[in-house]
Formats: C-alpha cells, sequence, structure tokens
C-alpha cells in the first residue's frame, strides 16, 4: 500500500476531488497548510509597510491507496491540479506498513 | 381657507399689538403661541441635537475602538477597544464634575471658571450664550462627547505598549492642560480665540478641527516620540489582525462624523444640512485621493487606504463643515487625503518614529490643513455668521495663529503630563516581557479570542 500525499493550489481542491472521485477514489483526508517551495510568497502592503510573506496557504490531501493504483491517482492529481505555473506544488509517495480499521479490525486492504 | 377668513385672521394678527392693551385675553393668546413657537423649534432642535450627542458617543465605541483594534495584533485587541471605552466612562465624569464648567463657565480668555462645576447651574432652560434653543444639558452631554472621544484618539499613538494606569493619569491630565484650555479659548465665551463671543484672535473652528484634531493629533506625535517605538518596530511584521474589523469601525466613524460636524450647527438647521452635506463629500473625495495615491504609488487600491483616506477627509473637513460651500467640503477631502497619505505612507517610513496607527499623520496633519482652508473657503454666503471683517488673507492668519496656538498647547501639555504621569505610574510603558504577551492577557487577564472555547 502508499500513501499519497500531495500538496497544491487551494483553488484546485475542488478540481482535485473530482478527478479522484472520477477513478473511483472516496476516501482522503484534507488539511490546510501554509508552506513555500520556490514559490517564495508574496508581499503585502499596510499603510505603506512592506510584509514580505513566505509562508503562503495550500491544501494537502493524504490518500491511501493499493500500491498497483498509486501511479494512476498520481497520474489524476498532476492533471486537475497542474497550472505549469510555479507554486503548483508537490505530490510525495511513502510505503504504509499497515492499515486498520478501529471499528472492526479489518486490516490491510480490506480496511482502505 | 377661505380669502375672507384669511382676511380676518391677517386683521386681527395686524392688531394684536393694538387691541393687547385693551384685550387681556388675546394678548394671553399671544403669549401661548409665541411659547408654543418657541417649544416646537426646541423640540425639532432639542431631538436632533440629543441624536448628534449619541452619533459622537458612537464614534468613539464602537466606531474609533474597532478601526483601531483591528489595525493591532491579536494579543493586543481586547487591550486596544478598552483604550478608547475607558475614556467613555472616566473622561464623562470628568467633564459633568470639573471639565464643562473650565470650557464654556465665564471666565479668563485663556480658560473658564467654575459656575457650572458639577452641572451647577446646568438644567432645563437654555444657555442662550451657545445654543438657545435646547436644554442646556443636550448641550452640555453634546460637547461631553466631543471631550471623550478626544483622549481616545491620542491612544492611536502608543498602542500595543503603554500601561493602564499611564493611559488614564495621561488622558486626564490632557485634559486639564491641553483640551479644556484650548477648547475655551476656541468656542468659550470671551476665549482668546472665539470668533462670535469676544475673542482677541477670531478663529473659525465649526466643529473642532483646531481643538479636536490638532490637540490629539499633535499630542499623539509628542507621544510617539517620547514613549518609543514597539519592541522589535519596524524589524519584525506587525501586520494588522483584522482589518475587517477596522472597516467596520471606519464606516461607523463616518456615520458619526454626522453628529460631530452637522450637530456642531447645535440646532436642525440649514447650516447643519450644508455641514452634512460638506462632511459627507470630504470623506468621499479623500477616500477616493488615497486610493488614487496608493495606486500610483503602490500599483494597488488598498481597503485599508480606502478607509484611511474616509477617516483623514473627515477630521480635514471638520474645521469647516459650517462655515464653507458644501461643494468645498469636496477639496478639504481632496487635500487631506493626498496629504495625509503622504505623512502616513512616505514621510513616516523615512522618519522612523513609531505613530502606531497614525493619529498623528491622520488627525494632526488633516487638522491643520482644514484650519488653513477654513480661512480660504469660509464664505458668508455659507453661513452667515462668518464675517471676515479684516479681510480673508487676515483670516487665513488667524486661523494658523489658532492652529499655532493648538499645537503649542499640545506640545507643551503633553510633555508635561507624560513626564508627571511616568514620575506617578513608575514609567510610561508596559515592560519588555509584558509587551510580548500582550496587553489582553497583562492588563485584562482575559484574550479577545477564545476560538477553542
Amino acid at each position: 500500500m502508499k500513501k499519497i500525499e500531495a500538496i497544491i493550489q487551494p483553488f484546485k481542491l475542488e478540481d482535485v476531488k473530482e478527478a479522484l472521485k472520477a477513478i473511483g477514489i472516496d476516501g482522503m483526508t484534507v488539511t490546510e497548510v501554509r508552506g513555500h517551495g520556490r514559490q517564495k510568497g508574496h508581499l503585502e502592503v499596510y499603510r505603506g509597510r512592506e510584509y514580505q510573506v513566505d509562508l503562503i496557504p495550500k491544501v494537502k490531501l493524504e490518500i491511501i491507496i493499493a500500491s498497483d493504483r498509486s501511479e494512476e491517482v498520481v497520474q489524476a492529481i498532476m492533471k486537475a491540479a497542474r497550472t505549469g505555473k510555479i507554486g503548483d506544488g508537490k505530490i510525495f509517495i511513502y510505503d504504509i506498513g499497515e492499515v486498520i480499521r478501529i471499528r472492526n479490525d479489518d486490516r490491510g486492504g480490506a480496511a482502505l | 381657507m377661505s380669502p375672507c377668513i384669511r382676511l380676518a385672521v391677517a386683521a386681527s394678527l395686524a392688531a394684536a399689538p393694538l387691541a393687547a392693551q385693551s384685550n387681556p385675553a388675546l394678548e394671553a393668546e399671544i403669549v401661548k403661541l409665541k411659547a408654543a413657537v418657541a417649544a416646537s423649534q426646541s423640540a425639532g432642535d432639542n431631538a436632533w441635537m440629543l441624536t448628534s450627542a449619541a452619533l459622537v458617543l458612537m464614534m468613539t465605541g464602537p466606531g474609533l475602538a474597532l478601526f483601531y483594534c483591528g489595525l493591532v495584533r491579536k494579543k493586543n485587541v481586547l487591550g486596544t477597544m478598552m483604550q478608547s471605552f475607558v475614556m467613555m466612562a472616566v473622561m464623562t465624569l470628568l467633564w459633568a464634575a470639573i471639565g464643562y464648567s473650565l470650557v464654556f463657565a465665564p471666565g479668563t480668555p485663556f480658560l473658564g471658571g467654575f459656575d457650572f462645576v458639577m452641572l451647577a447651574n446646568v438644567g432645563a432652560t437654555p444657555n442662550t450664550d451657545y445654543a438657545p434653543t435646547v436644554p442646556h444639558l443636550t448641550f452640555m452631554v453634546y460637547q461631553m462627547m466631543f471631550a471623550v472621544i478626544s483622549p481616545a484618539l491620542i491612544t492611536g499613538a502608543f498602542a500595543e505598549r503603554i500601561k493602564f494606569s499611564a493611559l488614564l493619569v495621561y488622558s486626564i491630565l490632557w485634559s486639564f492642560l491641553v483640551y479644556f484650555p484650548v477648547a475655551h479659548m476656541v468656542w468659550g465665551k470671551g476665549g482668546f480665540l472665539n470668533a462670535f463671543l469676544g475673542g482677541s484672535v477670531p478663529v473659525l473652528d465649526f466643529a473642532g478641527g483646531t481643538v479636536v484634531h490638532i490637540t490629539t493629533g499633535i499630542s499623539a506625535l509628542v507621544c510617539a516620540l517620547v514613549i518609543g517605538p514597539r519592541r522589535g518596530y519596524p524589524h519584525e511584521p506587525m501586520k494588522p489582525h483584522s482589518l475587517v474589523l477596522s472597516f467596520i469601525g471606519a464606516c461607523l466613524l463616518w456615520v458619526g462624523w454626522f453628529g460631530f460636524n452637522a450637530g456642531s450647527a447645535l440646532a436642525a438647521s440649514a447650516i447643519a444640512s450644508s455641514a452634512f452635506v460638506a462632511t459627507h463629500l470630504a470623506a468621499a473625495a479623500a477616500a477616493g485621493a488615497w486610493m488614487v495615491a496608493e495606486q500610483w504609488h503602490n500599483g494597488r487600491p488598498s481597503a485599508l487606504g480606502a478607509i484611511s483616506g474616509a477617516v483623514a477627509g473627515l477630521a480635514t473637513v471638520t474645521q469647516g463643515a459650517g462655515f464653507v460651500m458644501p461643494f468645498s467640503g469636496a477639496l478639504f477631502g481632496l487635500a487631506g487625503g493626498f496629504v495625509c497619505f503622504y505623512m502616513v505612507v512616505v514621510l513616516k517610513q523615512k522618519l522612523g518614529y513609531d505613530d502606531t496607527l497614525d493619529a498623528f499623520g491622520v488627525h494632526g496633519v488633516g487638522g491643520i490643513i482644514g484650519a488653513t482652508l477654513t480661512g480660504v473657503l469660509a464664505s458668508s454666503a455659507a453661513n452667515e455668521a462668518v464675517k471676515l471683517a479684516d479681510g480673508r488673507m487676515a483670516q487665513i492668519g488667524h486661523q494658523l495663529i489658532g492652529a499655532a496656538v493648538g499645537v503649542a498647547f499640545a506640545v507643551i501639555g503633553s510633555w508635561i503630563a507624560l513626564k508627571i504621569t511616568s514620575a506617578l505610574t513608575g514609567g510610561l510603558r508596559l515592560d519588555p516581557r509584558e509587551e510580548t504577551q500582550g496587553m489582553d492577557l497583562v492588563i485584562h487577564g482575559e484574550e479577545g479570542y477564545n476560538l477553542d472555547s
């Protein structure tokens, strides 16, 4: 099993959710996060005082999926979240040791 | 009414003075009618003046409290609101106890007397020197609201770092050393700068451009310089925590200002309408001017800029509101908007003092521009009380003298008040640990936002 963690532009969240639904992914965790990579934030000005804001709002999606579907999910996210500009975000893929459903102790693929 | 009856009524009215001697019933009727006319005028004026008094109180809380609290960091939101709110308690009592008397009771050219201490001799009978158609109490409570908002305006200069005790002592001393004398000189009967009631230098100040905005704005600068900048200023980011609150506050100030300026006609009169329109045009023009300046300077018209501009325009037009033709209000606004923008956005950054919420840049600078422009634009066509007996250039000179007196009292009075306060309260500032933790927790033991509760 894999965990796919995608950091995307907040305004792309709806598109990505639609794309994942279209390929039958129905579970995910979404978090509002702040951070920056090469985009390096933006400038805010209040009464002439300038503030360089380097942590900018992003959305983080986490999806756990059977290993053989991981590439399909990655492609769906990339297609939906890409604008081609700096700040589109990143995708990280982790190996998952075990998944356990708390309600009935299902393990592994059955718990997804 | 038929023509025949109308004639008869006219005839009886024309004959009234003659008939009065011989007809006690008619005489009594005329006295009754005169009293009824006076009562109905008083009712109209009193309704407007009480409404205006309430509007001016609304400017302090919630208007100014919201405007200021949104501009500070969230750890200081309650502390900043309390700096305005506490004036509604303290200044109210101070004004009723002694302040009103020292400003409006007969006295010397520089300070009033003690006839009205503890509201003695202040009741239902109008004070014919100032507002002959409303109860004396109405005039007193209307002027009270000006004494309340004035020290609250200054709090913008030392936001986020002054002790609560120091704030209270300073504000009370400031009222005695700056506000009461200057208000008496400009508005009190026989005051040195009074234009209508026997002053030496006739300064036209309709609603307090000199009395309120110059004194508070200049005092704010003195406070900012004496107290010093916030810890970390200007290196650490100190963004406004909620421009939404500031936005609501600024809009309440705009509305409240109709009470401040149009109410200063002291009657529900045509002058009140004229001042109302001039005030509104000034706020609109200044908001526009600030946005244009920002578009040119930063490439974007900010929301904070637009509301700051409106407040600057309102402060600028205050001195002239009821003395100028209504459209002149727009000129006050344009001048106030552009010049205050330059002070707040450009010059302050270069000079490096921390007038945290720009009380000086907006009220002090706007007040001085307004005082000058009032000399330029005052017109007897707008208000027949305006008589430029010595000519227009001389009036501009009088306005500048008035402004200079306001500045001098503010500088010297504030400095003395700060020194005495510092000695009494063991320093003006929160200590560094307290300042870092924030006024809300340190001073009040509360937080403005308990979002996890």
